[in-house]
């Protein structure tokens, strides 16, 4: 934090020297005079509840293994900020809430099957390289969570493609290794139910089952004004529009829009992803064109990509345009484009 | 909702309701009156008194021959005390005239008559106004006389008169025009007809019903007065921001009100300006709103030019409770912190704001997370959080090209920063910059 340019705060001595009352109870700052009640941690733990119902949703499908691995990411986020805050000699801020975020996004990312010391290692990555090398909160270019679930793809390619049977799907074998919907949409042409999709009762990982849940988090954020609505409306819109045209044109081999928005990451990473305030542009027009190019992105790698996924990799990929973004939709100044009289 | 506005801009709470309905009561003669020989933008007067002299109420006692200055006079009857460097509420010190009362008051009202519009020409009624030092009442200070005298070619089709009172707590202009309409209506009328706009306008926000109910019935035939009902939102008194809501037309950036044909005045100066026609009366008193959470009994005064902030918070019980406290010559979002309470009242003071600790003490503040409050927040559609990081580095061609010096300094940007970063002091520090270096390029 910069020390030399704190709002200045100056005590002074009555000029007239008269002793007026109250008057060594005198503070100096400049305007305004009165803030609003907002702060990072009230904003942080505010998306950390919005969380909870897929959270929820999650354990109910994949059992007590899944709020293991999101408490272990959660743990090893935290402790991994304390460190380099501690090391970097910075206030300790790992209760404010940021880190949380992180470790439950990535939890929510990770199959349930997933290793515990894969989690461990996706959340010091997240945190230590996607967070804290680029400074901290604020400073970050991509989105922590999405960096570590990039790293652990990379790493683990196998374990992080290994899904399972969520348990309301009745088995014979308990914990059987299934296709998610995506996989079987791009390897066996199979499309997956909608109704399934939206209530989750698909393999996957953790956070990617129930559309019911995240949409309740994503409308509580919304209702909160912790979320800008371009964002999720505009990468969901895009993607279900994106997807339309191919649809039309061979319906049994691509699936429908609803299918797109309702399988896999797209959910959560529309409404807890790509409206992430520090990676997200700050102009209205570039919401739009961030949130509308991701999800085109996100369809073309589903549909022509080696991978079934593509939300975190257009997510990604977007957030590392976005002070180029920001650089040029910058809204026009008041009355900027006008003439005087005279 | 409904009514019309701006974009963009906030909702701060309003706390009107400590003294929007309380009526406006005349406050004890002070013994003593600082009378600072600024308070209006433009050049400073030089006294026409000197220590020892005997003054009457209203007795003109500063001047200037330079064309945007505005006259001082006296506000209580007595002998000069002293010309003296004095603390002004802006925060500097300006030569002042000390005056100490002998107790007498003078009945302006008395055997006044209101004279006929028609018969007045228009210079007649700027010269009477700058006679009577009248000058923009809400906060600004620019002589009055000055904004009705545009320079050749162009010229002013309409007079908003500015009742917004957006900023919290204050509520001088609600209560000038719930308990004074007439005076409003007619001064509106009278710089019309100065500045031979046709079209008059009064801007209300929807949270003064008592108000535009009040100015509604004063305008009885007047088919050339309209009242615009806007919506309660922060700023929108701003002069920029409340053209754009009633005419819908939109003064370019380094632009003047008069570049889109349109003056603007505080229902205040209004009041003045028929103060001034009518009782041949100067301004030197003006109403002023005193509360804040940390005054005891919150108030609208009439109060004397000079009167000290002591004296007057004296007559509303004083400042209450223990610790740090901020007092401000007007509102939370714009107003001057005191480093003294023997600061005068001036023509501009529409109020004195106690705000109490934990309301506005400044904590350290946090790093940016590009939430785009303050760029969802700013009426003048800048990107504040760009312009602090600028401002505050004095990287000046990055400030410049993202139009640093647009900023009206509002505070909007500062009031939503979930990070409490001090933006605009930092967009402060870059405007500032900014002028040292033309000053700088000037000078070579």
């Amino acid at each position: 934090m910069d020390k030399t340019l704190e709002k200045t705060e100056i005590k002074t001595a009555p000029e007239g020297g008269e002793g007026a009352a109250g008057a060594e109870r005198l503070i100096v700052s400049s305007s305004p005079h009165f803030l609003d009640a907002e702060s990072i941690p009230k904003i942080m733990h505010t998306v950390v509840m919005a969380l909870v119902p897929a959270m929820a949703a999650s354990v109910y499908f994949f059992g007590w293994r899944a709020l293991l691995l999101i408490l272990v990411c959660v743990g090893a986020c935290m402790l991994t900020e304390w460190a380099f805050q501690k090391y970097r000699k910075k206030p300790i801020k790992v209760y404010d809430g940021s880190a949380i975020i992180t470790g439950i996004l990535l939890a929510l990312t990770l199959p349930p099957g997933f290793p515990i010391f894969g989690a461990i290692l996706g959340s010091v990555f997240a945190i230590g390289i996607g967070k804290q090398l680029f400074g901290g909160i604020g400073f970050n270019i991509f989105n922590p969570a999405l960096l570590g679930r990039a790293f652990l793809m990379a790493t683990y390619p196998v374990l992080m493609t290994t899904w399972l049977e969520p348990r309301t799907v009745a088995k014979a074998v308990d914990a059987v290794s299934a296709a998610t919907p995506l996989a079987m949409m791009k390897f066996e042409a199979k499309f997956a139910p909608l109704a399934d999709l939206f209530f989750g009762n698909v393999s996957g990982s953790l956070g990617e089952t129930s559309v019911v849940a995240i949409l309740i988090g994503g409308l509580y954020l919304r209702y909160k004004g912790y979320i800008n609505w371009k964002l999720p409306l505009g990468y969901l819109g895009s993607m279900a529009a994106f997807s339309a045209i191919f649809w039309f044109v061979n319906p049994a081999k691509y699936p429908s829009p609803a299918f797109h928005i309702f399988a896999g990451g797209a959910m959560l990473g529309a409404w807890f992803m790509v409206t992430d305030m520090v990676t997200s542009p700050t102009t209205a027009l570039g919401q739009w064109i961030f949130a509308i190019v991701g999800g085109i992105i996100a369809v073309i790698i589903r549909l022509f990509g080696g991978l079934p996924e593509g939300v975190m990799y257009s997510i990604l990929f977007m957030n590392a345009f976005v002070p180029l973004i920001n650089k040029h939709t910058r809204p026009r100044v008041f009355g900027g484009s006008l003439k005087a009289q005279g | 909702m409904g009514h019309k506005t701006f974009a963009r801009g906030i909702h701060p709470s309003y706390y009107k309701e400590l003294t929007a309905a309380k009526r406006v009561e005349g406050s004890t003669l002070p013994k003593t009156v600082t009378i600072p020989l600024q308070q209006h933008a433009g050049a400073p007067c030089e006294p026409l008194v000197k220590k020892g002299d005997l003054v009457q109420e209203g007795q003109k006692i500063g001047d200037v021959k330079a064309f945007v200055s505005a006259p001082v006079h006296a506000s209580i009857s007595g002998k000069v005390k002293d010309v003296e460097l004095a603390q002004h509420p802006n925060g500097t010190r300006v030569l002042s005239v000390v005056i100490e009362g002998d107790g007498a008051v003078k009945d302006w009202e008395a055997g006044s008559s209101r004279p006929d519009l028609g018969s007045l020409t228009p210079e007649a009624i700027r010269e009477a106004i700058r006679e009577a030092g009248i000058v923009g009442m809400g906060g600004a200070g620019f002589p009055t006389s000055v904004k009705l005298a545009p320079p050749k070619g162009k010229t002013i089709d309409a007079v908003i008169l500015n009742g917004c009172e957006c900023e919290p707590y204050l509520t001088a202009d609600h209560r000038i025009m719930a308990e004074d309409p007439e005076k409003v209506v007619w001064g509106l009328k009278a710089l019309m007809r100065a500045s031979g706009a046709r079209m008059g306008f009064v801007g209300i926000e929807e949270n003064k019903p008592e108000a535009i109910r009040a100015i509604k019935e004063k305008l009885d035939n007047s088919t050339d007065i309209q009242i615009i009902v806007l919506e309660a939102k922060y700023p929108q008194g701003a002069e920029k921001m409340l053209i754009h809501a009633a005419l819908g037309r939109k003064v370019p950036p380094g632009k003047l009100p008069l570049d889109v044909g349109v003056l603007v005045n505080n229902v205040g100066t209004a009041a003045a300006v028929y103060e001034a026609l009518v009782y041949k009366k100067p301004l030197i008193d003006r109403i002023v709103t005193i509360s804040g959470n940390g005054v005891k009994e919150p108030r609208n005064l009439k109060v004397r030019v000079g009167t000290s902030f002591e004296e007057v918070l004296g007559q509303c019980g004083g400042i209450s409770g223990e610790g740090e406290i901020e007092v401000l010559n007007g509102g939370p979002m714009m107003g001057i912190a005191q480093s003294t309470l023997n600061v005068p009242v001036v023509k501009g003071t529409s109020g004195i704001t106690v705000i109490s600790s934990g309301s506005f003490k400044s904590k350290p503040y946090d790093p940016c997370i590009k939430c785009a409050r303050c760029v969802e927040a700013c009426p003048m559609a800048l990107m504040p959080y760009k312009l602090g990081d600028y401002g505050r580095a004095h990287r000046l061609p990055e400030f410049k090209d993202w139009q640093g010096v647009s900023c009206i300094e509002c505070g909007c940007c500062s009031y939503v920063c979930p990070a409490k970063r001090p933006l605009l002091q930092w967009i402060r520090i870059g405007k500032l910059k900014v002028r040292q270096e033309a000053v700088k390029a000037a000078a070579k």
